[in-house]
């Protein structure tokens, strides 16, 4: 509806939400957002003089996954990791050459001490320290059997370039505050102002009333996506595997539940305060924590992993990396659409009938 | 002491009861931000439990078949499908019905035995990285003892770095989420009601009231942090106990510095809070302001991924995040015992920060009596 | 004006027996009555009678609790959908979307009423002259005046050629001026034979209407034309002029009288309603006693309602006599010279001067965008002047310090209290605010909750008490710390006459001691209880006198005893005629 549009345009703030931030958010996940870790801050405490620990050592700093700090005393790199500057350290002992030389002896070689406050980054650091290890024991000694080893291929994503799959995520992310919470807080703000009570009074239905509210948003809503596509697709260089045409039509159907769940809260709250709070609790941040966007909804516990499929996010989650980086997978899709409209219908349903009780209260 | 001036005192009343008064609003404040701490926490996963994997084994032998039984009876391995092409691996990969595939050689067992090197192929799901590198850990794992357990007893890697992992030693994900969980979830409350207080007072009148009154602009400033203050300040504690009884979380630091730091910290998100509701005329834009704030500084907090990652420049605007420091101080104070130095070190930005916003609030206040 | 064959035709308006609960208070009590077409019916009652109920309940947007509603013959229950097809309503706070333009509003509400394209402009045509916000099409609604807002609102719920319009408070804020014209507009509907309802508070638009519904505590008090009511009134009015007392105190005291009913001060004189069963015995004798000529008036339907409710509150301010008398302090508490405010382009005041002196009631009267809310805010230190200077008490109130901002008092339009703070809490609150020790609060909260009895409220929210008792609660507010000034901007609007009555009684009592105000406001009864009356118009001053005296200066061959709106509207078009008009 046209008036919606107008409203739209003449409100900076709407705008700002509708492209200023959609445009933030993609910059951070392609930018800031980088789960690819490489250079991390360890040291190396060299506490032999043999040649062939120095030439262990010379491999850690020598790698482009560790910015190495060397000193020669492991006083100096405790504080560091307890102050977060280190994320671990590497302890090359000084009998370290005696234990090469020893088969018996090899039992603990170098000591690997991380930081476990940060897992993450504490197992990344464990698991390079052994490979560099690793690879340095081939080099050095050639008499060693070859241990059976795991080539990967990363298929859809061969460089494992996390903005890869970071930014469809952080695309949902963007649509559901453009669907959720600028919905609650418009409809909300009509409520409070009074205009809907006038809106009310003319012939036209209630659903009819909140649809020509919802199209505008729906449109700004595809818009955005459309805009937040190219911009992946030529700035942050993510490749579009699937076609448009499917990318718009599961957008569409994002769009349902999302504009629905906004519309709920609006209704429910009537005020804009309580509606930004629960647009944020029950929209913006299951969008991010439980829709498979950043953490892996298998591995989550049961009740949790049941409530998630209440998430709409959580359907275009899968269905955008898909799109991006595979193609057309109609069998995932599609399930996925199914969802995404069955939690639209009920958000519209439960909507509705909260409506006809409005004005009376 | 002006603090204590009937003003002050019937102000500081005023904004605690906008805020306590509604028992609803009161269980709106509490409850969804615990709620979604046990969710959240037990969401934020980085481990792998139910992972289903592929198998096309080519080879016949007897080393090929143990080694995927090996991976079948793996804790992080829900089940296995036994496939026979590859077109089955893509088609099982594409519809996520499988996080990874095995491909064995049919060289696989005579290499082996042989004492050639064995090279098995594993394809990974590109759209989730993370979970793969995690999965390639694992596997990797599973084949080094594979590896070790025949007779000539070769140490592995993994025994031959010997790995100490300080502060947390089984790498328990939910010690480093939940803490992480709780500060950010104070964050977005705290924020949200500071950013709402002046505009609300201004888009229902009220405010010419106040500016009318004999408060000063300091006064106000100072009364419309009290409640964020309090409870942020509940919150903070509910969310870190919460985390050390509910969640187990070992909290080995000090409570005092903890909670100093706290304090600190919920000072200059009220600051920032305030900040952005002077310059507000309306509720919407206080929110829609709030989300343009608190998105991009939670991202960069070093929550999802370590600050030391960003570029240059942007750890550089990371310098003005609270969050940051906050992170720093809270983890730190429930795994490391963080000695005091270094809370202080991120205590000061916390301090300027707030001397900063709130400074600039109450001249953007001032200001309005234009 | 009626169409000839009413007789035959059906009412435009069935209420039969129809009650409305909310929860456990009733809003309506078995109310019964007939609208006709081409009548225009209003709806008068004290706050909280359950007139916006009323009228919620015929444009069917609630359901009855009991009885039945049949508009245009379409019961309000089964077929809510053709009674929005053949009615216009305008609610109090009518929803036009501010940020959109004029002509983008009427386009959003023919859509809505499925107006025809080819019939639009035409429509829209016939509107736009109809209201005369032609030359404003592209403004924003929001920027417009509150008088054009409401004639835009109208043009809205007008779209699609309603059979019956429900207007609830059409006139609230609203300038004399616009207030006409939105009658004329509305009594050119019904001529062509359009049902038209109009609720109102302003009881001199009730007079006008040819039948008025009167609403007290959800029940209908009376229902039929407003001069048969008044009739009731006849010999009952009188004037008393000429006498040298203080008026005010004059009033007060007849007030006091056991025979008299109501009274209020028109410019010099004083205009006072016997009750029922008294003679003029009393009243001679206490105008005797006090030098006063005494004459006969015609009733009207304001003192016909105030009688029908029972009277008003007496004459006597127990909050003021409490008050200390204000010492003289300066001679001129609040002035401003060459006050300038500059908006952009438009200049909102321009050189505006005056003087107040103390213990007078000073009125800033004008139009809506007349510039009264800039200087006003200006005054109170709440805008910087572009040019010129604004002083209170000797200093600009801009940079006062708090013990300078003690001495004002201050109530807004919307009695700007605070929601979700109980009515208690907002006393504490104000009284904490203005510096009062504790035991001070207690003796003074104590004192206002007694004198405005409020304590059945005290744990209620401001937003659920009827306006007339907010109005109270805020006035409570604004002088607990008993200033020396007070602020009042249109401090009664929408307020029902009794509430009125009791609120100018107040300020009567409080100028009696000393206290300076500074009042704006649209009611011209209310502009002649003020000592001298700043008339603005177009950013400047352009009458400023007597209330009298104003009146005096409209006097022409054909209204030779104006009352104070027609002076107000006979000032305002002289001024605007060698211009353009606005």
């Amino acid at each position: 509806m046209r008036k919606e549009t107008l409203q739209i345009l003449r409100d900076p703030s709407t705008l700002l939400i509708a492209a200023v931030l959609p445009i933030i958010i993609l910059f951070l996940f392609a930018y800031a957002v980088s789960l690819d870790i490489r250079q991390v801050r360890i040291g190396v405490v060299l506490e032999s003089n043999d040649a062939s620990a120095q030439s262990l050592a010379a491999a850690f700093s020598g790698t482009r996954y560790f910015l190495v700090t060397p000193v020669r005393d492991r006083r100096e790199v405790v504080p560091k990791l307890i102050a977060g500057t280190l994320r671990g350290f590497v302890v090359i002992p000084p009998d370290f050459d005696q234990r090469l030389a020893s088969p018996r002896l090899r039992g603990g070689l170098i000591q690997v001490i991380t930081d476990g406050s940060q897992p993450n980054t504490a197992n990344f650091v464990a698991v390079y320290a052994q490979n560099v290890l690793a690879g340095w024991l081939v080099s050095y000694q050639t008499q060693a059997t070859p241990a059976p080893v795991w080539v990967p291929r990363f298929w859809f994503n061969q460089d494992i370039d996390s903005r890869h799959f970071l930014v469809p995520g952080a695309l949902a992310v963007v649509m559901t505050i453009i669907g959720t919470l600028l919905t609650a807080l418009v409809v909300a703000r009509e409520w409070e102002r009074g205009t809907m009570e006038a809106l009310m009074s003319t012939s036209v239905s209630v659903m009819e009333i909140l649809l020509g509210k919802l199209l505008p948003y729906f449109v700004l809503g595809l818009l955005a996506m459309m805009i937040a596509t190219l911009l992946s697709i030529t700035v942050f260089e993510v490749p579009l595997r699937g076609s448009w045409w499917a990318l718009l039509l599961t957008t569409s159907l994002f769009l349902i539940p999302a504009l629905g769940q906004g519309l709920l809260i609006s209704v429910l709250s009537k005020n804009q305060f309580i509606a930004s709070q629960f647009a944020l609790i029950t929209g913006y941040l299951p969008a991010f924590m439980l829709s498979g966007f950043l953490f892996e909804i298998d591995s989550m516990p049961w009740p949790v992993r049941m409530f998630t499929h209440l998430v709409p996010a959580r359907y275009f989650v899968s269905s955008l990396q898909t799109l991006f980086l595979v193609g057309d997978v109609w069998p995932l899709l599609l399930p996925n659409m199914l969802g995404m409209l069955g939690l639209g219908a009920v958000f519209f349903f439960i909507a509705r009938r909260k409506l006809h009780k409005s004005l009376e209260a | 002491m002006t603090w204590f001036s009937p003003a002050m005192r019937a102000l500081i009343i005023k904004e605690l009861l906008s805020v306590l008064r509604d028992p609803k609003s009161r269980i709106l404040l509490i409850v969804p931000p615990l709620a979604q701490l046990i969710v959240f926490s037990f969401a934020a996963t980085l481990e792998l439990t139910r992972a289903d994997i592929a198998v096309y084994n080519q080879d016949n032998g007897a080393w090929s078949r143990l080694c995927v039984e090996r991976v079948a009876h793996a804790s992080f391995v829900h089940q296995m499908y036994p496939v026979y092409s590859e077109t089955a691996i893509r088609q099982l990969i594409a519809t996520k019905q499988v996080m990874a595939a095995i491909v064995i050689p049919n060289t696989a067992s005579s290499d082996e035995a042989a004492g050639r090197s064995v090279q098995l192929q594993i394809i990974l799901d590109g759209r989730r990285a993370n979970s793969d590198q995690i999965l390639l850990g694992y596997l990797t794992e599973i084949l080094a003892r594979l590896n070790a357990e025949p007779v000539n007893a070769s140490p592995t890697i993994s025994d031959l770095a010997v790995t100490r992992h300080w502060f947390n030693p089984n790498l328990i994900y939910q010690w480093f989420v939940v803490p992480g969980v709780g500060g950010i979830l104070v964050t977005f409350i705290t924020l949200l009601l500071t950013a709402l207080s002046i505009a609300r007072e201004r888009e229902l009148g009220t405010f010419d009231q106040l500016l009318v009154s004999p408060c000063t602009p300091g006064e106000m400033i100072v009364a419309k942090m009290v409640p964020a203050l309090l409870i942020g300040m509940v919150l903070g504690i509910l969310m870190t106990g919460a985390a050390a009884f509910l969640f187990q979380v070992p909290f080995v630091g000090s409570y005092v510095g903890l909670l100093l730091s706290m304090l600190l910290y919920i000072l200059s998100v009220n600051g920032i809070g305030l900040m952005l509701s002077a310059l507000c005329n309306t509720q919407q834009q206080a929110i829609l302001g709030t989300f343009t704030l608190v998105v991009p500084s939670v991202l960069m907090s070093g929550f999802a991924t370590p600050v030391e990652n960003m570029p240059a420049f942007l750890q550089w605007v990371d310098q003005a995040n609270p969050l940051k420091y906050y992170l720093i101080i809270l983890q730190g104070s429930f795994l490391k015992n963080l000695p005091a130095a270094v809370v202080w070190a991120n205590d000061w930005p916390l301090l300027v920060i707030a001397v900063v916003t709130l400074t600039t609030a109450t001249v953007f206040v001032r200001g309005r009596l234009q | 004006m009626n169409p000839g064959n009413q007789t035959e035709q059906p009412p435009a308006i069935a209420i039969n027996a129809v009650s409305k609960h909310f929860g456990a208070t009733v809003a309506l009590q078995a109310v019964s009555a007939q609208v006709k077409y081409g009548y225009l019916t209003g709806i008068v009652g004290p706050d909280g009678a359950g007139k916006t109920t009323l009228l919620r309940l015929l444009a069917a947007l609630l359901a009855p609790s009991n009885g039945q509603i049949l508009v245009a013959g379409h019961d309000s229950v089964t077929e809510p959908e053709q009674i929005h097809a053949v009615t216009g309503y305008m609610p109090q706070r009518f929803g036009l979307y501010e940020d959109l333009s004029v002509l983008e509003n009427l386009n959003l509400y023919a859509r809505l009423r499925a107006v025809p394209a080819e019939e639009q402009a035409a429509l829209f045509d016939r509107l736009l002259a109809f209201t005369s916000l032609g030359p404003f099409t592209d403004r924003l609604a929001g920027r417009l005046s509150g008088g054009m807002k409401q004639k835009l609102g109208l043009a809205c719920a007008l779209m699609g050629k309603p059979k019956v319009l429900l207007l609830d408070e059409p006139s609230v804020g609203v300038d004399p001026v616009s207030r006409q014209e939105l009658w004329r507009m509305v009594q050119a509907l019904t001529t062509e034979g359009m049902a038209v309802i109009w609720s109102t508070a302003y009881l001199d638009e009730a007079e006008r209407c040819e039948s008025v519904i009167l609403l007290n505590h959800g029940q209908i008090a009376y229902d039929g034309a407003p001069s048969i009511l008044t009739q009731r009134l006849q010999g009952r009015c009188f004037r008393l002029s000429g006498f040298m007392t203080d008026r005010r105190q004059l009033l007060m005291q007849a007030l006091d009288l056991s025979s008299v009913c109501d009274g209020a001060i028109q410019g010099d004189s004083l205009r006072v309603v016997l009750r029922a069963d008294h003679d003029l015995a009393e009243l001679r004798q206490f105008s005797q006693d006090n030098a006063a000529q005494i004459e006969s008036l015609a009733p009207r339907f304001e003192d016909a309602f105030i009688d029908l409710l029972g009277g008003g509150s007496g004459g006597r301010s127990a909050l003021a006599e409490r008050f200390e008398p204000i010492q003289n302090s300066t001679r001129s508490p609040v002035e401003c010279h060459d006050l300038t405010c500059q908006f952009g382009d438009f200049v909102a005041t321009d050189h505006v001067t005056f003087h107040i002196r103390q213990g007078e009631i000073f009125g800033l009267l004008g139009p809506n965008g007349a510039g009264k809310s800039t200087t006003f805010r200006m005054l109170c230190g709440l805008l910087k002047p572009t040019s010129g200077e604004a002083r209170v008490m000797d200093i600009d109130l801009r940079h006062a310090g708090s013990a300078a901002k003690r001495q004002i008092g201050y109530m807004a339009q919307k009695f700007s209290l605070y929601g979700l703070l109980s009515v208690k809490q907002n006393l504490q609150f104000f009284a904490g605010a203005y510096g009062l020790d504790t035991a001070l609060q207690h003796t003074r909260i104590d004192e206002m909750v007694e004198l405005f009895q409020l304590a059945s409220y005290l744990s209620a929210e401001p937003e659920s008490l009827p306006l007339g008792t907010r109005q109270r609660l805020a006035l409570a507010c604004a002088l607990m710390h008993r200033p020396a000034i007070l602020f009042l901007d249109e401090p009664t609007s929408g307020v029902d006459p009794l509430t009125r009555r009791e609120f100018w009684t107040h300020i009567n009592g409080l100028v009696r001691k000393g206290v300076t105000i500074l009042v704006t406001t649209h009611f011209m009864e209310e502009a002649e209880y003020c000592d001298r009356v700043a008339l603005m118009l177009q950013g400047k001053v352009i009458a400023l006198d007597t209330p009298d005296a104003l009146k005096r200066s409209a006097v022409t061959a054909e209204v030779p005893d104006p009352t104070m709106e027609q002076a107000f509207i006979h000032l305002i078009q002289t001024a605007q005629s060698p211009q353009q008009p606005v």
